[in-house]
């Protein structure tokens, strides 16, 4: 119990709640839009870092899991007509078991050589959702305006997948805070710091590293259904769009890799930026170029992220910063 | 397809194979010397693609002439490239280059994107075909394919039989040792990421002298360049070239027997297998 008085879970809670109520209160549509933006990226980055932070794996085409996800609720959605709760959980479903299927053959594979073959599975299934005709080939899947109507009308369906993924994003703070106070979440960063010392301490490695790949790729397959369902339509580009899921590795990174709190922060503080950048006149045309040599600029000399470099700094908020 | 069809095709996939091939050869070159997975490379495919255009439109100059200048400039690029964003973390963790050069490829594809936007260009330079018995070639890819295979013997003879290149084998071979032996070894880094850079920007520069082309494209040479590198053998510049002749001629061949949406699908489930089965590539030691 003592686990639920540590105030940086609170803090981190009390931060994602406050930005999820903002649009609630007003009843403000473009407030909502924003912040599921930045709610989605909450979800996203805080589970890519149980498999990044704490178990030291590299990602990068973690996307897949957000577009697999995407396609299989949106053609229960459209096909059999199953509601939107149903279709959340089999797009969480089939992406835990793409990554279970996955990570025993590709987790064996180590530093580079795993980050390549995350960017090749994405790419594979990009390509190979492009001809698959159940799943509307180049085009997509599209939905119709009357799946809608069960929901009250779009407009109520529109607050509905808001109030999920709110949801979702607090759900994701617990899970990560719980991993990392596990004897779990103690064997994944045994993993990160020396993966045969901690085989040879009693870890096993295989399973635990196939469990991390799995807890991070459920909810993104849950939060792709939110979104295409939201957007009305789904694309091979869009689905398994590579930038995308390196963005997400950004804000990791940004926020502090390993840490409950980064990656939060570095999902809003990303978003926050992107916003502001794409509207700013000055730097609405090479938005891309500023976040490049930002990002470049945290890689170069706060490696750690944000909430590392304050732990790594004062050694006092470490207790309280999970 | 009849016959002559097919030995077209394959005669096609043969020649813009040794284009993906030297390519390639840049990524696995860094590879080899620095353990570094250059997320990069495709935006200087794409500069060197612009590097001809601009030569040729602006200035009117014969584009496998101003090869040689976006060489000598991709050459440059990468000295640069290397000493600000990659010398400070090219002992750090994957993530910390992977992320470091990603970011190096933000700033030039958002740069080019402003200053080019999207839109497809042409480099409108043609050499007429070449017609050999059942075969019909464009002259464009039968000397782009000489230049690369001229630019491959160069490198060959660069690294094997002058003294620098001796310096850029040692320290991709021992960098520790290297630098025991009183090799500068940061030039040396910074210089083959120069070289791996070069040859990007020579095989961009090669590929818009027959593909129509945007500041995006860079990115599909990029994940084809993975493709051939881990076909080859991670930092095996040899087995890069074989790569790139093995992708050209699948690419070739495929469309044959399959629609041509399905040989990315087939591309990258080999490039995952090979991954699993044979990691140093296939002509790699096994370990």
């Amino acid at each position: 119990m003592k686990n639920w008085l540590n105030p940086g879970l609170w803090f981190t809670l009390l931060l994602i709640a406050l930005l999820g109520i903002w649009p609630i209160l007003g009843q403000n549509a473009a407030a909502r839009e924003v912040i599921f933006t930045v709610l989605l990226s909450v979800v996203f980055a805080s589970s890519l870092n149980i498999l990044l932070g704490y178990t030291g794996y590299v990602s990068f085409g973690h996307i897949v899991f957000y577009g697999l996800g995407g396609y299989i609720g949106m053609f229960l959605i459209e096909r059999y007509n199953v509601s939107l709760w149903i279709a959340t959980l089999a797009g969480g479903a089939a992406a835990a078991l793409l990554a279970f299927l996955l990570g025993k053959a590709i987790l064996r594979l180590r530093g580079a050589y795993f980050a390549l073959a995350t960017i090749g599975i994405n790419e594979a299934m990009r390509a190979f959702v492009n001809n698959f005709a159940p799943f509307g080939g180049p085009t997509g899947i599209e939905l119709k305006f009357q799946v809608y109507k069960a929901y009250g009308g779009a407009a109520q369906a529109l607050w509905l997948t808001y109030y999920t993924i709110f949801a979702l994003a607090i759900l994701v703070v617990l899970v990560s805070f719980f991993i990392k106070q596990s004897k779990f979440g103690l064997s994944l960063m045994a993993i990160r710091e020396d993966e045969d010392t901690a085989e040879v301490m009693g870890v096993v490695t295989p399973n635990a590293k196939t469990w991390a790949y799995v807890l991070s790729a459920i909810l993104p397959g849950m939060v792709g259904v939110l979104f295409f369902f939201k957007n009305g339509n789904v694309e091979p580009g869009d689905a398994f769009r590579l930038h995308f899921s390196i963005e997400n590795l950004v804000m990791v990174m940004l926020g502090g890799q390993g840490t409950v709190l980064g990656p939060v922060l570095g999902a809003v503080g990303y978003q926050r930026l992107r916003g502001f950048l794409l509207t700013n006149p000055v730097f609405k045309n090479i938005q891309l170029s500023v976040a490049g040599a930002l990002l470049l600029l945290i890689v170069l000399f706060i490696p750690a992220g944000a909430v590392g470099w304050l732990r790594n700094r004062l050694p006092r908020l470490r207790k309280v910063l999970p | 397809m009849g016959n002559s069809g097919l030995i077209t095709s394959l005669v096609d996939g043969v020649l813009i194979g040794v284009i993906y091939g030297l390519a390639a050869m840049g990524m696995t070159l860094i590879w080899g010397v620095m353990s570094v997975i250059n997320l990069a490379h495709g935006s200087v495919i794409a500069l060197g693609m612009f590097g001809i255009y601009l030569l040729f439109t602006s200035l009117g100059l014969n584009p496998y002439l101003a090869l040689i200048l976006v060489a000598i400039l991709g050459l440059l690029l990468g000295v640069i490239i290397y000493s600000i964003a990659i010398h400070r973390v090219v002992n750090a963790s994957h993530l910390s280059t992977l992320l470091a050069t990603f970011s190096v490829n933000m700033i030039v594809i958002g740069l080019g994107t402003a200053i080019f936007s999207t839109s497809p260009r042409n480099v409108n330079y043609s050499l007429g075909n070449l017609t050999l018995g059942p075969v019909t070639l464009l002259n464009a890819r039968l000397v782009a394919a000489l230049a690369a295979v001229l630019v491959t013997s160069a490198l060959y003879l660069f690294l094997y039989r002058t003294r620098l290149g001796k310096y850029v084998r040692a320290v991709a071979n021992n960098r520790a040792a290297a630098e025991l032996m009183g090799i500068p070894s940061a030039q040396i880094l910074a210089l083959s990421f120069g070289l791996g850079t070069m040859l990007a920007a020579i095989a961009g520069g090669l590929i818009a002298t027959f593909f129509p082309f945007t500041i995006l494209s860079g990115g599909v040479y990029e994940l084809k360049s993975f493709v051939i590198v881990v076909l080859g053998g991670l930092g095996n510049p040899l087995g890069a070239l074989a790569g790139g002749l093995i992708l050209g001629m699948l690419e070739s061949i495929i469309p044959i027997f399959l629609p041509n949406t399905w040989v990315p699908v087939l591309e990258f489930l080999l490039f995952v297998l090979i991954l699993l089965v044979r990691p140093s590539g296939l002509f790699g030691v096994k370990k």
